[in-house]
């Protein structure tokens, strides 16, 4: 069996969750590795979350919030992006490759941008292989 | 108090710096040896082996402390063996609740620290490559043995079951003081539960900047302490120097504050905080002013996770677990 990765997905239900929405309206084709939760914006989600799916086993974790300007909540998205400037740090220095986390601006509009990032995203991770705290596959 | 309280303490793999923190009560030690009997505490106190431990029944001793983290096998076989002879065994200390700094060394491979220990330290004359051996015949007919590394550093609760924490780099002498009352008069918390105020170091700093009305605003600076002298009276992170207090249990009082260093996280986390170390990315990152200062800050520490996880890398989410090439 070929090697599939697990991807967490954290969507902001303003807009990458709708831009996923939009993707299977569109009928994108997009690999069916990513596993997405619904968080009422990007701003929620916490490094611990992060930490934990990859500490868990899974290959990638991906946070989708609203471009600059666009948080329902006005400056969620930039408490995001912060955060998870000094996270993805965090997750290198601490022996992880840290192309398995990645943060996009996807929004409600882009659901062929949001088919194009998880086609990506799942190619990268193939290359890399399966997470090492799982042990091997 | 009818029967005394059969109390032992177990230095594992810290520093006795906690061991310390506990006769620096003095009286109130004192006082509460009127209710304690040390069957156990060497070498500090009693001089008592580990054989007679080990020849103690089990649930023998009513309440144990352990300070220090289990870095190689002695370790590991005495806090399982105190484990046995205890009721009431308390985690003392960052080493023992987190892993300390010595977990740190799990972000680099056994041959890294004993070439650093044996070999590269500027002390060490080494020049024949002399490195410990866990087993050796000595004359032809000793057979000798020395504690082995364990793959990675534990903390006591990833071993045994932990009736009780106690945090701190060592645990400030007032709240051990505390504690110590806490469990001499049994009135405890549930078991499981840190021993703590539950109050942040930012609660009982007198920097806090709600305390003079000011608000706290978006960080635009960072610097580290090697830079810079911090103004003695403002809230370091306010000023820019990355400062734990907001995740970090405050049963210190703020003492390294008060000398105008950063709280670097050594009280363990507050309540309800998982990962020490995502949590005050978390805290620090939040309260930065915009991306460029985040680049800053990552451009200006070189290791992130020596940075936020000095005192709980074992306790760490990342850390629980058997990184690639470490410690082959």
């Amino acid at each position: 069996m070929t090697y599939s990765p697990n991807i967490i997905g954290f969507a902001c239900q303003w807009c990458t969750y709708a831009g996923a929405d939009l993707a299977g309206n569109l009928r994108c084709k997009y690999p069916p590795t990513v596993k997405l939760i619904k968080v009422p914006c990007s701003g929620r989600v916490e490094p611990e979350h992060v930490l934990e799916a990859l500490a868990r086993g899974a290959d990638g974790v991906l946070i989708g919030g609203c471009h600059y300007g666009d948080c329902h909540y006005k400056e969620g998205n930039y408490k995001t992006s912060r955060r998870m400037t000094v996270l993805k740090k965090l997750i290198e220095d601490s022996g992880h490759d840290p192309r398995r986390f990645r943060l996009e601006w996807i929004s409600g509009a882009e659901g062929k941008k949001f088919a194009e990032v998880m086609d990506e995203f799942t190619k990268e991770l193939a290359e890399l292989g399966p997470n090492p705290v799982k042990g091997g596959n | 108090m009818a029967e005394k309280i059969k109390f032992a303490f177990l230095l594992a793999g810290g520093c006795a710096g906690c061991e310390m923190a506990l006769v620096d009560l003095s009286e109130k030690l004192v006082d509460a040896l009127e209710h304690l009997e040390v069957v156990f505490w060497a070498p500090t106190v009693a001089d008592v082996k580990y054989k007679d431990l080990e020849a103690m029944p089990d649930g023998f001793i009513d309440l144990a402390f352990v300070d220090g983290m289990i870095r190689n096998s002695e370790n590991e076989h005495m806090v399982k063996v105190l484990r046995a002879k205890s009721k009431v065994l308390v985690a003392f200390g960052a080493c023992a609740t987190l892993g300390g700094i010595a977990a740190l060394g799990d972000l680099h491979t056994k041959a890294e620290l004993f070439d650093q220990a044996y070999k590269h330290t500027f002390s060490t004359d080494n020049p024949e490559g002399v490195w410990p051996q866990p087993q050796c015949l000595f004359e032809g007919k000793y057979d000798l043995t020395l504690p082995s590394f364990t793959s990675r550093c534990a903390t006591i609760d990833q071993l045994v079951d932990v009736d009780y924490y106690v945090g701190g780099c060592p645990p400030h002498h007032d709240f051990v003081a505390a504690a110590v009352t806490a469990i001499v008069t049994g009135n405890l918390p549930p078991k499981g539960s840190w021993l703590t105020s539950g109050k942040a170091v930012c609660d009982v700093c007198k920097r806090n900047p709600a305390l003079s009305d000011q608000q706290r605003l978006p960080v635009g600076e960072v610097i580290r302490t090697v830079e810079g002298r911090p103004d003695e009276t403002k809230c370091l992170l306010q000023q820019g120097y990355v400062c734990f207090g907001p995740v970090t249990q405050g049963d210190c009082n703020a003492s390294c504050l008060n000398v105008n260093i950063p709280c670097r996280g050594c009280g363990g986390p507050m309540p309800g905080v998982n990962d020490f170390g995502a949590r005050s990315v978390t805290a620090i990152a939040s309260s930065l002013k915009d991306d460029a200062t985040a680049e800053k800050l990552v451009n200006k520490y070189n290791d992130m996770a020596k940075l936020v996880y000095r005192y709980s890398f074992s306790a760490g989410t990342l850390g629980k677990k058997q990184r690639p090439g470490s410690q082959a």
